[in-house]
């Protein structure tokens, strides 16, 4: 694994050295991740132009699938940089470690090679949010107060599903303060909101920074017993990039103490709500607080998606070559792997049970495993969707070959052909049909599954749709989710003809 | 030419043939016959290497059947199962020429080679361009006794080989195949259920029953001097005209 792993390397760096004509002016290249959610993309950004201002070539792998992609990523120097929280680094990177307080969360960060900056300023927690008005009319300012308010029976609550489910969300909540019991009936994130400003509830879950806090006017409960876990903003960054680039890892400490809650939920609402590219909110940011020159070139992140037909063409480039690879790689292995399952019945049950198993692997568990090994991009991607086009082809090309009719495989024998002969001549070719169909059914599934390129930077169609989820904008999913769709259904077309050439025509001829 | 020497072969706990001997003479056809579960067709399926006796020895040519030698001897022996066994997704021809196309003999030859065979079981030449399931029963049966006979082995073994066939289109082809073998002066051995096939073909019968061969000799032999009530009784059952009581 380790040569291959260098082989790719060696192949990325050639193609960058050929890209970059081989230039080299000095500029060290710091890579900055994000999740796939606004304020982490803004976070991005605002690294990306503190890196340029420092004289550093930024690189921005923005919309990553989730905190265990990013620290793979991080841990294995995909990335240099990205914005954590400290909550989420507790209960997910450090997760079942005793960590007391910031300072020994750092110590066991640094024994992973992984720099954590002090508070960016602000905390993106769960809390409890209701109109301010209504807040101001019942002087109700903390969670103690609400829940002492002699309005509270009148008060409708409606939460999350997921503030509902999880340990540190409702139920722990209710115990803490003494809440009465409610239905717990769950309402989407977004949803809550609207309900809020219609007053079909009072009362719901908002996370601390979220742009609607703006937009609706809400006020944020103080959470006074301190329930809520701390979810601070901090940077994590490689311990090798002090050395490596010193000035761009002096910049970016000027993140610290930067944001404050209002500031960052500004921030999410001209990305998400005033839908300003969020590259140019960073800069307008940066600009007004600490007075550098950044100019944003041309249109910025998201408003390049919501135009370009250029930008569809790229996306079916890289979606074609995430199925045309993983499908290649898929047939090379799996036809094989069909075939020593019939010729050895025993080792057969374990090859489908295998291919079985890994059919059932979540997606992103494959990522995250790979990504230390393939790292970042195309690679992580085209593994996890070979797995997945193993099943499908191995039991047709075992199913195919094990109904040949018995009179067919005796013909074959008494003929006098050596077990490859009649492998080749015969069995193979008669199962054809039926190893066409497994191949077509992992190349439908494949385009479809494709979409998972985008959480760990491959891009393809899967890069819309997560920028429309993220923006809440159907426009741009629908450019994501309909070339796919489409794209399916030509794959599918596309073996109908296939079949024309691959399939004996005697075959077809016997079927009609 | 074929020599089995007290063969025997069980599936699990059941005896499908109890320990058999049978010597074929060259140039003669021998029929195998017997009610369905007799032991005929396991009989027949070890002469050619397809089940292993779990006792006994076969010879063939002298040689018997190893790991190293068996598709050697396959080569020469012709072989014919019911509804010819043709593979679908050849054309006939390509059906019949597969074993000597593979083992690297001479387009021309194959070509004429495969052109005598046509005429010889009298197939339409132009159904060789035709896949098998555009083909007839008849047809596909003719064809597949080119295949058997494609590499001109001394020997041809044939399983039921007209049990699919209507009763006009199995006369003709038994016409033609008994006239072909002995032409060619072949080797055969045959299995059927059908006492008439069995008396049409055989040099001599072999009646089977219960894994074990309860009679040899001609046809005459069987319906003057049944060896035992079995014969008897399947003899009877088969209602040859003139043998009814």
């Amino acid at each position: 694994m380790q040569s291959f792993r260098q082989f790719l390397t060696l192949i990325s760096l050639t193609l960058f050295l050929v890209t970059t004509g081989l230039a080299d002016d000095n500029q060290p290249v710091v890579r900055v991740g994000s999740k796939a959610f606004t304020e982490s993309v803004v976070l991005g950004e605002l690294l990306e132009h503190l890196i340029t201002d420092a004289g550093g070539k930024a690189q921005h792998l923005a919309e990553l699938g989730g905190t265990q992609i990013c620290w793979k990523a991080l841990s294995s120097g995909d990335i240099d940089c990205y914005v954590e929280y400290t909550g989420t680094i507790q209960q997910e990177i450090l997760k079942g470690e005793l960590i007391r307080g910031d300072e020994s969360m750092r110590e066991a960060l640094a024994v992973r090679g992984v720099v954590m900056s002090r508070h960016l300023g602000f905390n993106n927690t769960y809390a409890l949010g209701m109109p301010e008005e209504l807040a101001a009319k019942l002087h109700i300012r903390t969670i103690s107060d609400l829940v002492a308010s002699p309005e509270l029976s009148h008060l409708k609550m409606r939460f999350s599903d997921e503030f509902i489910e999880r340990a540190d969300g409702w139920r722990g909540l209710r115990k803490e303060y003494g809440f009465p019991e409610i239905a717990e009936r769950g309402i989407d994130h977004s949803l809550a909101y609207r309900g809020l400003l219609s007053g079909s509830h009072q009362v719901t879950d908002v996370f601390t920074t979220d742009a609607e806090i703006r937009l609706y006017n809400i006020r944020v409960l103080e959470d006074d017993h301190g329930y809520f876990p701390l979810y601070q903003a901090v940077l994590l960054s490689r311990s090798d990039l002090a050395t490596r680039a010193p000035r761009v890892a002096a910049s970016l400490q000027r993140m610290e103490h930067l944001i404050d809650n209002p500031t960052m939920i500004d921030l999410n609402a001209k990305a998400k709500l005033d839908r300003i590219d969020e590259s140019k909110v960073a800069a307008g940011f940066l600009r007004e607080r600490l007075k550098l020159e950044i100019t944003v070139a041309g249109e910025g992140r998201s408003a390049r998606f919501a135009q370009t037909a250029g930008r569809m063409l790229n996306n079916l480039h890289q979606h074609l070559l995430l199925v045309i690879v993983s499908l290649a790689a898929a047939i090379v292995v799996a036809v094989p792997l069909g075939v020593i399952s019939y010729c050895r019945p025993r080792l057969g049950r374990v090859v489908l049970n295998t291919v079985g198993i890994i059919q059932t692997l979540p997606a992103m568990a494959v990522l995250v495993f790979t990504i230390p090994i393939l790292g970042l991009g195309a690679w992580p991607a085209i593994f996890a969707l070979f797995l997945y086009s193993l099943l499908p082809i191995v039991r047709n090309t075992y199913t195919g070959l094990s109904d040949i009719p018995g009179n067919l495989r005796e013909s074959a024998i008494v003929l006098g052909l050596s077990d490859f002969a009649r492998l080749r001549l015969i069995e193979l070719p008669l199962a054809s049909t039926s190893i066409l169909a497994g191949i077509k059914t992992a190349a439908v599934i494949n385009v479809g599954t494709a979409t998972i390129g985008a959480l760990v930077g491959a891009g393809g169609f899967g890069q819309p749709i997560l920028t429309g989820i993220r923006l809440d904008d159907f426009n741009l999913i629908l450019q994501g989710a309909i070339p796919s769709a489409v794209l399916a259904v030509i794959v599918q077309a596309g073996f109908g003809f296939a079949e024309r050439w691959l399939v004996p025509a005697g075959l077809r001829a016997s079927e009609s | 030419m074929l020599e089995l020497d007290q063969v025997t072969k069980s599936f699990g706990s059941r005896v499908v043939l109890q320990p058999t001997s049978l010597s074929v003479r060259p140039g003669t056809t021998t029929v195998l016959i017997g009610p369905s579960g007799c032991g005929k067709s396991t009989l027949l399926r070890m002469m050619i290497g397809l089940i292993q006796p779990d006792g006994g020895t076969i010879r063939f040519q002298g040689e018997e059947f190893t790991a190293a030698n068996q598709l050697a001897l396959r080569h020469r022996i012709g072989y014919v199962i019911q509804d010819g066994g043709l593979f679908p997704h050849l054309s006939a021809f390509d059906n019949v020429a597969l074993l000597a196309t593979h083992l690297g003999r001479e387009a021309p030859w194959i070509r004429s080679r495969v052109d005598e065979l046509t005429q010889l079981v009298r197939l339409p030449p132009e159904s060789l361009s035709r896949f098998p399931a555009q083909l007839s029963g008849g047809q596909r049966q003719r064809l597949g006794i080119m295949r058997a006979l494609m590499l001109d082995p001394p020997l041809v073994l044939l399983d039921e080989p007209m049990g699919a066939l209507d009763p006009l289109v199995r006369f003709d082809l038994q016409n033609d195949l008994r006239d072909i073998f002995r032409t060619l002066q072949k080797t055969v051995v045959l299995v059927t259920h059908d006492m008439a096939e069995a008396g049409f073909f055989g040099d001599e019968v072999a009646l089977l029953g219960q894994g074990r061969i309860v009679q040899r000799g001609t046809l005459k032999d069987l319906l003057n001097s049944p060896a035992d009530e079995f014969v008897t009784r399947f003899i009877q059952a088969q209602r040859l005209v003139g043998n009814d009581e």
